[in-house]
C-alpha cells in the first residue's frame, strides 16, 4: 500500500522483502546471539532501506514509465526470485516448525486480556502499537511534508515533478527506502505468528494486505488503515465466536471450518468484483507520457526464405533426435522429466492465450489445472468413466468455472484482474479443495487422490512411453488450436485490444466477448493440461501441482521466455522440468565432457537458482513483453537475415 | 554579448527509433525573447522538451550558461534549479493533487517556506479563478483552468529563462490577451522567454527574435520584423508544392 502510493508499484514483492529483514533478524538472534534490538535494527533499519534503495536504482527507476502490469510482472517475479537469493547467498535455510521470537520480552507468553473476549498477547500489543504509530506517521508525512507532497507528485508525473524543481530519483529512492523499511519492521513484528519462516507465508500475507488496501482504492492511506483494522476485527471475531457458536449449532461448523481460513480472500475478491468505484478507477495518467515513447511494438519482421527454410529443417533434425534419444535411450526417470515437460507445455499455452495474447495476467491457471485434475479423479473414482472423456469434460468445466469468473473480473482490467485471479487462486485453495466433491476431502488425504493412466478402445496408455506419446498427441493439437485463435478473428481482435482499448472500441471491437473468449480458452487448455499431469503423476497432488504460488511460477517462466508464441510455451514447458536436472545438476554437461568426475566443483548448483534465474528473467518483461528468449530469436534472425540479404547482393553484384 | 543563458549545440532528439530534430542550433540570451514558429510536426516541442532537460539530446549539447546540465538520463530537475522554467504544452498538473498542492510544489522550492504564502497569493491574483478552487483536485478542473494552474505555476516565479509551450491553447481570448501581458511583464523584469506559440503574431509582437522550424531544421532565424515576410512566403512556398 505505502509502496502503491510511493512509486506506483503495486509491490507484491512486499512479501519478499518483509520475509528477508524477518529471516535476517531470526538469524541474527537466533543463530548469532545478538541481542534483540542490534538484530532489530540491523534487520528493519539496515538492511531493510538499503534493500529498497537497491530495487529502486536497479530495477524501478528504469520503469517508472511503465505500464502497471508490467510492473506487476515484475514485480512477481522478484517476489519468486528475492527470498531465494537472500536465501543463497546468506545460506539461511527456512526450517519448519521453528518460531522466531518477538522483540518484546517473553511476547508469546504473557497474556492481557481488556475486554475478556480475547487474550492479547504482548508481541500483538506491540504489533498493534507499531503498527499504528506508523500509520499515523505516514499519514502525517503525507499530508503535511514537503517530502510526502513530492513522493504523490512523482507517482503521478515524474516528468511534471522534475519541471517543478525536484528529483524524482532522489524521491523515489527516499519512498522505496522508506517503504522497504515498513515491510522490514512488518516481517520482524508478525513473524512470530508464524509457525515456520518460509516466503509463502509472507506472500499470502501481501495478499491479504491487499484486501485492507483495496478498501482505501490503493490510494488513501486511512481507509486502507480501517479496512485493516476492519477485516482484521471480522477475521477475529470469526475466530473467536464461530467455534463457540457452531459448537451449539452443527450447521455452522463446516462454515466455520472452510470460511476462516480464505475469509480476506473472499473479502478481497467480493470488494474487487462487487465495487463498481474500483472497475471505473483508471490508472491516473502522465500528461507528459508522451516524452518517453511505449516499447516498441513488435515489427512482422521479414524473414530471408533461406533462414526460414534452415530452422525449420534445424526444428524438425532437433525434434526428431530429441524424441529418438528419449524413445530409446531414456531410462525412467527421463521418461518422466519428458513427460513433464510436454505437459507442462500444455499448460503454458494457456498462459500464451491469455497473457501473450489477450495481454492479461491471470493469476489463477494453477487452479483451472487444479479443476481439471479433480474433475478426472472425480469421475474416475466415483462414475469409473473413462479417463480421457473426464480429462475433455475437466477442460470444459474448468472453461465454464473460467468463463463465469471472467464476466465480473474482466471488467476490472490490469493490475486488478490479476488481484482478483489471486484472490480467487487463493480462495480456491483454502475453501474448495476441501470439499469431498472436488478434492475428494477427508477421505483424499489418507488415501491420496488416485487418477489411473487412461485407456483408449484397445490402446493402452498405462506404460511411461505409451503416455508420452499421448501427452505428445495433445500438446500438438493444443498448440494447433492456439495457432489457429491467434491467426482467426479472435486473436487479431486480441491484438488490436492489446495495442488500444480505446482504438479498438472506436472501430466496433467488443472487448468483453474476445476476452470471454480467451479467458475461456485458456481455463480449458489449463485444466485439459491438469488432467493430463494428474494421469502422468497419477495423482492429482494439488499442493505440489497447483497452488497458487506455483502458477505465480508459471507465469514468470512463460513471461521469462516467450509468452506470445508456442515455441515460447515449450521452451517454458522444457524449462521448467529439465532446466534444473540438465544444467544446474550438470547433466549436460556431464554427457558432454563424459563422465561426471569432470564436473568442475560447483555442480550440482541448488535447485532454488532456477527462481532466482526465472525470477530475474521476468523482470525484462517491460522493455520486451514477447520474452527474453523470443527477444534474442528475433534479433538473431534479423541479422542472420541482414547477411544473407547483403551476401546475395555481394554474389549478384559479381555477376 | 556575455554567454547565452540557454544554447542548444548541433542537438539531435527524438523518440524511440523515431527522429524529429537534425542538428539544431539556437541561443537565447539574457532578457532576451525567442519565438519558435513552424508547421505541425516540425518539431517545436521536441525542441523545448530537449531545451528544457525532459528529453535528452542522443546527439550535441545543450549548455545553461555555457556549461552542460547533469549527465546522462532525464534531469529536467537541474534545469530548473539553474532557472530554466519550462511550461509544457496541454493539460500539464498533477491531476490527483489539489490546485493549492500543485503550486506548493513549484513554489516550497521557488520561494522557500516563508516565502510560500505571497507566491500562492500572487498566484491567485493572477487568475482569481485558482483561488477560488485552490482545495479542488486539478484533475476535475476545466482544460482552460489546468492552463492557468500550470500557468499561474511558472509566472509567479518569474525565472530566468521561462520555455513555453503553447501558452494560448484552449484558453480563451481575453485570458490570452491577459496571458501574454504578463508575459510582457516578467519580460520588463529581466525573465528571457523562449515561446513557442500557434498564434503567430502575438509571439512575434512580444518576441526580439524568431526562429522557423522546419522538418527539425531551423531554416531561418532573424529579427521579428523581419520574420513576418518570411513567413508568408514560406507558407506560400509550401502551399503551391502541395499544389503541385
Amino acid at each position: 500500500m505505502l509502496t502503491y502510493k510511493t512509486s506506483g508499484v503495486f509491490n507484491l514483492a512486499f512479501g519478499a522483502q518483509a520475509y528477508i529483514s524477518a529471516a535476517m533478524y531470526f538469524k541474527a538472534h537466533s543463530l548469532w546471539g545478538w541481542p534483540k534490538w542490534a538484530a532489530l535494527v540491523v534487520s528493519a533499519f539496515v538492511l531493510a532501506p538499503l534493500l529498497g534503495l537497491v530495487l529502486e536504482r536497479l530495477i524501478f527507476r528504469h520503469l517508472r514509465t511503465a505500464s502497471a502490469v508490467s510492473k506487476l510482472v515484475i514485480a512477481i517475479g522478484l517476489s519468486v526470485a528475492l527470498p531465494e537469493l537472500f536465501n543463497q547467498a546468506a545460506r539461511f535455510t527456512a526450517v519448519a516448525g521453528r518460531q522466531i521470537s518477538g522483540i518484546v520480552p517473553d511476547g508469546a507468553g504473557v497474556f492481557y486480556d481488556p475486554f475478556g473476549v480475547y487474550r492479547f498477547n504482548r508481541d500483538e500489543l506491540a504489533m498493534m502499537a507499531v503498527a499504528l504509530a506508523a500509520s499515523l506517521l505516514l499519514a502525517a508525512l503525507f499530508r503535511f511534508t514537503m517530502i510526502g507532497l513530492a513522493m504523490r507528485a512523482v507517482v503521478e508525473s515524474p516528468r511534471m515533478t522534475e519541471l517543478s524543481g525536484i528529483s524524482a530519483d532522489r524521491t523515489s529512492a527516499f519512498a522505496w527506502a522508506l517503504s522497504s523499511t515498513f515491510a522490514g519492521l512488518a516481517g520482524v513484528l508478525i513473524a512470530p505468528r508464524f509457525n515456520s519462516l518460509i516466503p509463502t507465508e509472507f506472500f499470502t500475507l501481501v495478499v491479504i494486505a491487499v484486501a485492507a488496501a483495496a478498501v482505501g482504492k490503493l490510494v488513501s492511506l486511512p481507509r486502507a488503515l480501517l479496512g485493516g483494522l476492519g477485516l482484521g476485527w471480522f477475521i477475529a471475531v470469526f475466530n473467536t465466536f464461530l467455534p463457540r457458536w457452531s459448537g451449539d449449532h452443527t450447521w455452522l461448523r463446516p462454515l466455520q471450518e472452510n470460511l476462516t481460513p480464505s475469509l480476506p480472500f473472499v473479502v478481497l475478491f467480493g470488494i474487487l468484483v462487487l465495487w463498481r468505484a474500483i472497475g471505473r478507477q483508471t490508472e491516473a495518467s502522465d500528461p507528459l507520457a508522451g516524452v518517453d515513447p511505449p516499447p516498441p511494438a513488435l515489427a512482422a519482421h521479414q524473414r530471408h526464405p533461406k533462414l526460414t527454410l534452415f530452422t525449420r529443417l534445424f526444428g524438425v533434425c532437433f525434434v526428431t533426435v530429441v524424441g529418438l534419444v528419449v524413445w530409446f535411450r531414456a531410462d525412467v526417470l527421463w521418461m518422466h522429466l519428458v513427460t513433464t515437460a510436454v505437459i507442462m507445455s500444455v499448460i503454458y499455452l494457456s498462459v500464451t492465450v491469455i497473457t501473450g495474447m489477450a495481454g492479461q495476467i491471470s493469476l489463477c491457471q494453477g487452479t483451472f489445472g487444479a479443476i481439471g485434475g479433480f474433475m478426472v479423479f472425480q469421475m474416475a473414482d466415483r462414475f469409473d468413466m473413462s479417463v480421457l472423456a473426464a480429462a475433455l469434460m475437466g477442460a470444459v468445466a474448468a472453461a465454464a468455472v473460467g468463463a463465469v469468473l471472467s464476466l465480473p473480473v474482466l471488467r476490472l482490467g490490469g493490475v486488478w484482474l490479476a488481484i482478483a485471479t489471486l484472490a480467487f487462486a487463493f480462495f480456491f485453495d483454502a475453501v474448495m479443495v476441501k470439499f469431498s466433491w472436488v478434492g475428494g476431502g477427508s477421505t483424499a488425504l489418507l488415501t491420496g487422490t488416485r487418477v489411473p493412466r487412461p485407456l483408449l478402445g484397445p490402446i493402452d496408455f498405462a506404460s511411461d512411453r505409451a503416455f508420452l506419446v499421448l501427452a505428445v498427441i495433445v500438446l500438438v493439437v493444443v498448440s494447433v488450436v492456439v495457432i489457429q485463435l491467434r491467426d482467426g478473428t479472435i486473436g487479431r481482435t486480441l491484438a488490436a485490444l492489446r495495442g488500444s482499448e480505446v482504438a479498438a472500441a472506436s472501430i466496433g471491437i467488443s472487448a468483453a466477448r474476445a476476452r470471454i473468449v480467451a479467458f475461456a480458452v485458456s481455463a480449458a487448455i489449463a485444466g485439459l493440461g491438469g488432467a493430463l499431469l494428474s494421469m502422468h503423476h497419477q495423482n492429482v497432488n494439488y499442493s505440489v501441482n497447483f497452488g497458487p504460488i506455483n502458477a505465480l511460477f508459471w507465469l514468470v517462466v512463460v513471461v521469462a521466455l516467450g509468452a506470445r508464441t508456442v515455441e515460447g510455451a515449450i521452451q517454458g514447458g522444457a524449462a521448467f522440468a529439465l532446466f534444473e536436472p540438465l544444467i544446474l545438476q550438470g547433466e549436460l554437461l556431464a554427457w558432454i565432457l563424459r563422465g561426471e568426475d569432470h564436473l568442475p566443483g560447483f555442480f550440482p548448483i541448488a535447485g532454488s537458482w532456477r527462481l532466482v534465474l526465472f525470477g530475474l528473467m521476468a523482470m525484462q518483461f517491460a522493455r520486451h513483453p514477447e520474452g527474453l528468449v523470443e527477444y534474442g530469436k528475433r534479433r538473431a534472425s534479423a541479422r542472420i537475415s541482414r547477411w544473407l540479404e547483403a551476401r546475395e547482393e555481394r554474389q549478384a553484384a559479381v555477376a | 554579448m556575455s554567454t547565452p543563458i540557454l544554447e542548444l549545440r548541433d542537438v539531435e532528439a527524438g523518440y524511440g527509433p523515431f527522429r524529429a530534430l537534425f542538428g539544431v542550433s539556437l541561443e537565447v540570451g539574457h532578457g532576451e525573447a525567442v519565438a519558435l514558429v513552424g508547421a505541425n510536426g516540425a518539431g517545436k516541442t521536441t525542441l523545448a522538451r530537449a531545451a528544457s532537460g525532459l528529453l535528452t539530446p542522443t546527439a550535441g549539447t545543450v549548455l545553461v550558461d555555457g556549461a552542460e546540465v547533469g549527465r546522462g538520463g532525464p534531469s529536467a530537475w537541474r534545469f530548473v534549479r539553474a532557472g530554466v522554467v519550462h511550461a509544457p504544452e496541454g493539460r500539464s498538473v498533477l491531476a490527483s493533487l489539489t490546485v493549492e498542492e500543485n503550486l506548493a510544489l513549484s513554489f516550497h522550492r521557488a520561494f522557500g517556506r516563508s516565502g510560500l504564502a505571497g507566491a500562492l497569493e500572487r498566484a491567485y491574483e493572477l487568475f482569481p479563478r485558482l483561488g477560488e478552487r485552490r482545495t479542488q483536485v486539478a484533475g476535475t478542473l476545466s482544460g482552460g483552468e489546468q492552463r492557468m494552474l500550470s500557468l499561474g505555476r511558472v509566472l509567479v516565479e518569474s525565472p530566468r529563462l521561462l520555455i513555453a509551450d503553447e501558452l494560448s491553447l484552449g484558453l480563451a481570448p481575453m485570458v490570452v490577451d491577459q496571458v501574454f501581458e504578463t508575459l510582457s511583464q516578467i519580460r520588463g523584469a529581466g525573465t528571457a522567454l523562449l515561446i513557442v506559440e500557434q498564434q503567430v503574431g502575438h509571439a512575434l509582437e512580444l518576441c526580439d527574435r524568431a526562429a522557423v522550424l522546419e522538418h527539425g531544421l531551423i531554416t531561418w532565424q532573424g529579427p521579428t520584423s523581419e520574420a513576418g515576410a518570411v513567413l508568408e512566403s514560406r507558407l506560400f512556398e509550401t502551399a503551391t508544392t502541395e499544389l503541385k
